[in-house]
């Protein structure tokens, strides 16, 4: 119990310190901050790496593969998509 | 004490993150910041590849490959113009990776021991399967419609769906007890999957049209708040810190789209626009008070303007005529030493920002993209505004019907400009399906035609006079 009201309290905190952030994103860059928050969205690609390496059962071994896939798309692409965005803005 | 530099490591890569996404906070330290951000998430997947419980690289080498060419090819690829597409398939890839990811936990959790506490990992487990389902099965649908592929753009309903929807959340509600109680039964869990990904198709198919900005904000939220649900089942900080970072940033932007056009969230999910009875009709609006003029009438127009304001809407994206705006704009700054700018509404195009990186494709300059809010109470002093497939953004009743579907709603002031050109292909009206009165106004001009094809004429027009 102790270690989830830790775990709430980084979660509530990261919340609020998000909040404060991203307010101060201008309109011009949504898309780009759209794409590039959808990028690290794609941190699940951590418990991915661990399901498909720990390699516990086929079925666990299958859903952390395709989740290792699933994440990469997010991360590769997400930032990616979002750096020739911005080099548009950036260019004049 | 592996355990120590690991955890150290993370805690690294979610301050990267949090600065990243502070660069974003100006074009000029934009890039800077998305680096950074991938530096920061290079950092934690490089450490977590050195954890003692991974027995093999094959598979998670594969996987990546894979996934890396995938991303990699989308993100070179992709028009500009398909962004909103991509970012909601996107969307769906995280929510599909949180199910997937909790999927397993939960499954391993019946064979070795967890390392944090049993009853968090459960619990949740079923909010990663359940939110992370709805947002991969509502982004494909998003995806979908606004490709206009496979599922219609529009509205699709039909009579009952909000029970439906009500019945299927029952069951998620039940079935997430169930798994609470016996986390051993994995078919639960897929159950859970399943109900949820139905009810995320059908929360999304009926939203269309100049609705999906927030839907895509909204599912982008959501993709977060499924990784930060996956770091409780993991009890991992940077997935909850990375996950809720997201999920404030789709909530900020919902809110900001939902606000743009005066409704409620609840409204635009489960609401439908509708012409108010008794309004006006488009033949009351128009009927013989609506004044088209050719491009060459257009490019007189321009000749004498000092200041003139373009106001980009869905229809420019449609037209792919960001480019010849562009030039049209640049020889008037040029050759007429006129001052340009353009008028951005927060809803115009398909997702947030959709028109800013448009014009930014076509190498217009940041600085003269201008905020609603900012260029409204300058607009009477604008000579021309000309707007290029937009819609209800401009449409006066905003201001002045209170029955109007789109009442209260800000707009672009494009009224109080001294001339207002629109470039539109017919009379027909916006998503909000009602007349536009300006479109009938004394000081405004019809150019009617695809938005390129005018513009093209105009440009040439202009260069020969």
């Amino acid at each position: 119990m102790e270690s989830f009201v830790f775990t709430l309290t980084i979660f509530v905190l990261a919340v609020f310190l998000g909040f404060e952030v991203i307010t101060k994103v201008p309109p011009t860059l949504h898309t780009p901050l759209m794409s590039g928050s959808n990028a690290i969205s794609g941190i699940t690609i951590i418990g991915a790496i661990l399901s498909a390496g720990t390699k516990l059962t086929i079925l666990t071994t299958t859903l952390g593969f395709l989740a290792v896939v699933f994440a990469t798309i997010n991360v590769v692409g997400g930032f990616m998509v979002t750096h020739r965005m911005l080099d548009m803005f950036r260019r004049k | 004490m592996k355990e120590v530099v690991i955890n150290l490591a993370y805690l690294l890569a979610s301050a990267m993150f949090v600065i990243g996404l502070k660069g974003l906070t100006h074009p000029r330290t934009a890039v800077r910041g998305n680096l950074t951000g991938a530096l920061g998430m290079l950092l934690a997947i490089v450490v977590t590849l050195i954890d003692q419980r991974i027995i093999g690289y094959e598979v998670i080498i594969a996987g990546a490959v894979v996934g890396g060419l995938i991303g990699a090819v989308f993100a070179i690829k992709i028009q500009m113009t398909a962004m909103p597409q991509m970012v909601a398939l996107f969307n769906g890839f995280g929510g599909g990776a949180s199910v997937l990811v909790a999927g397993a936990a939960l499954i391993e959790s019946g064979i070795i021991e967890v390392s944090g506490s049993m009853t968090q990992l459960v619990v949740a487990t079923v909010f990663s399967g359940l939110i992370g389902s709805v947002t991969f099965w509502g982004s494909l649908i998003a995806m979908f419609k606004l490709w206009e592929k496979v599922v219609p753009g529009g509205n699709v309903t039909f009579p009952g769906l909000q029970v439906v929807n009500a019945i299927l959340a029952i069951i998620c509600v039940a079935l997430g007890v169930m798994i609470i109680m016996d986390p051993t039964n994995i078919t639960l869990y897929w159950g859970l999957v399943a109900a949820a990904g139905v009810m995320g198709i059908l929360l999304t198919i009926p939203i269309g049209g100049a609705d999906m900005p927030v839907v895509i904000a909204l599912l982008n939220s959501y993709s977060g708040l499924a990784a930060a649900a996956t770091g409780f089942v993991l009890s991992n900080n940077v997935l909850i810190i990375a996950g809720s970072l997201v999920g404030a940033s789709g909530l900020i932007l919902t809110s900001i789209m939902c606000k743009a056009m005066n409704r409620s969230l609840a409204n635009v999910i489960f609401g439908k626009l509708a012409p108010a009875e008794g309004a006006a009709t488009a033949d009351e609006v128009y009927a013989g008070k609506v004044k088209a003029a050719s491009p060459e009438e257009v490019a007189m127009l321009f000749d004498t303007a000092r200041r003139v304001v373009f106001v980009p809407g869905y229809g420019m994206a449609v037209a792919q005529a960001q480019h010849v705006v562009r030039d049209l704009a640049n020889w008037l700054t040029s050759n007429k030493g006129a001052e340009v700018e353009y008028a951005i509404h927060p809803v115009a195009g398909r997702m947030p920002g959709h028109m800013n990186v448009l014009l930014a494709e076509a190498n217009v300059p940041y600085d003269q993209l201008k905020e609603m809010d900012e260029i409204n109470p300058t607009l009477d002093t604008a000579d021309v505004a000309m707007v290029i497939g937009a819609n209800d953004v401009v449409n006066p009743v905003a201001r002045t019907d209170p029955k109007s579907p789109i009442a209260g709603m800000p707009i672009i002031d494009v009224d109080k400009c001294r001339t207002v050109v629109i470039v539109k292909r017919s009379l027909s009206p916006g998503f909000a399906g009602i007349p536009n009165p300006l479109f009938a106004a004394d000081n405004t001009l019809m150019m009617f035609g695809d938005g390129k094809k005018a513009l093209l004429e105009l440009v040439a027009a202009l260069k020969e006079g």
